[in-house]
């Protein structure tokens, strides 16, 4: 579904990604974990347009995507939950949800979604006409969660989902994951918190400096005595 | 009522309210009582600048970004509409004049002027937006300041509108255009901001790279609104021409620019009833100020009005630090809330008094959440 073929990308003179190839599957739930300045925001945002690759190639569904806006992944199906979750602050719970219905033209199949994203996240019910400003970091992470699915992608972008949440709270948000995964949604996760994405994820790489140093199932990653010295501190 | 004809009911009864304080403006007045030629004045200064208030709300208040540049589109609109007028017009106007009578030969020859300098308001607004709203940040601010004073420069080296010298205007305006433009202008960024547009717009303001993933292309979205916010300031800019029938580069210099962002700052940055309230102040107070005896300040004589930009300051400093996001902030004052009251049912819960989290998931405070309580 996504593929990425020998991609590589400069931030200037500074070549921050190094010839990274890596696919994510209808139907998985991949998940890209490595340490701080590894390189997992940056593919991120080359997916998503950003930033465009010096060298390689980005396809969703065969399609190159590499250096296309942003705003046009949506229509093709890619949706993503920005890091630092990025709440429209000012807009209420319901408005923000909207937000995330943008391109969608059908109001009954937009409420529809929306009582699916309240079933979802019922917190997100108790807080419908606040200013999303207002919520708890989880409650904002559930929102942003709930507002990528809005637009009902094929393809969904977590960016750091866990980022600074209580682990309870990380505990719900990863609950979601697998809830959105069982409808069928594919899923790249990106994140830190290496324990938990690797237990909710099928497939892993591993970013180390800009480069993948190590990728498989994520129940033989989380098993490997070197990923549990390095990312699970066991 | 029906909709539509409560809206004729309405634009009827603004229509006469514009005739009426026309009428009033007049020397004679009506039935004997006329406001006279200085409050008049004030008054006409009042909605010239609440359009300029109210379209760069659209840019700065709602679509977030800032420009600081709203004279420089004030005196493409005055300058490009009074050429129109003074070399075109008349010629049009009494050639009209023959066969429709004059009142409506020179409403069909300001109309067209309006319509120029409209547009050519909004071609600059688009050559100086396209560049630099593709970026982040703060550009667009940069450009325009630089641009208004661009702007200025060269229209005092024009030697057909006048130059240094300045430039005579035939006085087509009067409080139904100004007035009428004003109301026009509420409603049409009133009407933007209400729809998807809006919206879209609002939510750049909040956060441009998600509103980028919910498939809005900022970028063009960004554009529209600072075009559609220069060409209202071109209208006003055609409107105070033709009214002051006498135009000179000094009044579009940056002090005009900044009134009007003083104007949105004091009334409130995402309001247009705040925008009003903030033109009707900034426009009154300098006037004020002038009515105070003349202090001695040590050794010199000081006039108040003199001050203006001192207390403009100070004013800026006291919103920023007693109500940053200004008077009415992003609400609309209106009578609205006098219907909700009536409206909410009994025993409906009141926003926020539901359970609260409990302590095991609120979140330790992180950078962001530090900033979010920030910029609340």
């Amino acid at each position: 579904m996504l593929v990425l073929e020998n991609v590589s990308v400069n931030y200037g003179a500074i070549e921050a990604l190094t010839s990274i190839s890596m696919r994510v599957e209808k139907g998985e739930v991949v998940t890209l974990i490595g340490a701080n300045g590894a390189g997992k925001t940056t593919t991120l945002r080359t997916i998503t347009g950003l930033l465009e690759p010096r060298e390689g190639r980005v396809t969703f569904e065969g399609e190159e995507i590499g250096g296309k806006p942003t705003h046009k992944l949506v229509a093709r199906g890619i949706s993503m939950s920005p890091e630092g979750r990025g709440v429209f602050a000012n807009l209420t719970v319901r408005e923000n949800l909207q937000m995330g219905a943008y391109l969608k033209k059908n109001k009954r199949e937009i409420a529809k979604d929306m009582e699916r994203a309240f079933t979802m996240f019922p917190r997100l019910k108790e807080r419908e006409s606040q200013k999303a400003g207002t919520l708890s970091g989880g409650e904002q992470q559930m929102l942003a969660i709930g507002r990528a699915l809005m637009s009902r992608p094929r393809l969904l972008l977590l960016d750091e989902p866990s980022l600074g949440l209580a682990p309870l709270v990380v505990h719900t948000i990863f609950e979601a994951i697998d809830e959105i995964r069982s409808e069928g949604t594919t899923i790249l996760l990106v994140e830190q918190n290496a324990h938990a994405a690797l237990k909710h994820s099928d497939r892993a790489y591993v970013l180390e400096t800009g480069q993948i140093v190590m990728e498989g199932p994520s129940k033989d990653l989380a098993a490997d005595p070197r990923i549990k010295e390095a990312y699970l501190g066991e | 009522m029906p909709t539509f004809v409560k809206r004729i009911v309405g634009a009827v009864v603004i229509i006469l309210l514009l005739y009426f304080v026309y009428m009033m403006m007049s020397e004679e007045g009506l039935f004997g009582f006329g406001i006279g030629a200085y409050p008049a004045d004030v008054l006409m200064l009042i909605f010239v600048n609440i359009i300029l208030a109210v379209s760069l709300n659209l840019i700065n208040g709602f679509t977030g970004q800032f420009s600081i540049g709203h004279a420089g589109f004030m005196a493409i609109g005055a300058y490009t509409s009074a050429y129109t007028t003074v070399y075109h017009g008349q010629h049009l106007e009494r050639w009209l004049a023959a066969s429709i009578g004059e009142t409506p030969a020179i409403a069909i020859v300001f109309l067209i002027a309006i319509l120029v300098g409209a547009l050519a308001a909004a071609t600059m607004g688009l050559i100086v937006g396209i560049p630099s709203l593709r970026l982040r940040g703060d550009y667009l601010a940069i450009v325009t300041l630089g641009f208004a004073e661009i702007i200025r420069i060269v229209i005092l080296n024009i030697d057909v509108v006048g130059g240094a010298t300045g430039f005579s205007v035939p006085g087509y305006s009067n409080f139904i255009w100004v007035g009428g433009f004003a109301i026009i202008t509420i409603i049409v960024i009133r009407n933007i901001v209400r729809s998807d547009m809006g919206r879209a717009l609002i939510s750049i303001r909040e956060d441009e790279l998600a509103s980028e993933a919910m498939g809005i292309n900022t970028t063009r979205y960004k554009v529209i609104a600072f075009v559609i916010s220069s060409s209202f300031a071109g209208v006003a800019g055609v409107l105070f021409a033709h009214y002051k029938k006498f135009l000179h580069t000094n009044d579009f210099q940056f002090i005009r620019s900044f009134e009007v962002i003083i104007m949105i700052v004091l009334g409130g940055m995402g309001s247009i009833t705040g925008s009003i309230l903030g033109a009707i102040v900034i426009t009154v107070l300098p006037e004020l100020l002038r009515q105070l005896p003349t202090i001695n300040l040590f050794g010199s004589t000081v006039n108040f009005a003199d001050l203006r930009l001192v207390i403009y300051a100070l004013l800026l400093i006291g919103i920023i630090l007693t109500r940053p996001q200004g008077v009415l902030g992003h609400h609309e004052f209106g009578l609205n809330w006098l219907k909700r009251a009536q409206k909410r049912p009994e025993g409906d819960e009141p926003i926020g008094a539901s359970k609260g989290v409990p302590i095991a998931e609120r979140d330790a405070p992180t950078a962001d959440s530090a900033k979010e309580a920030k910029n609340q």
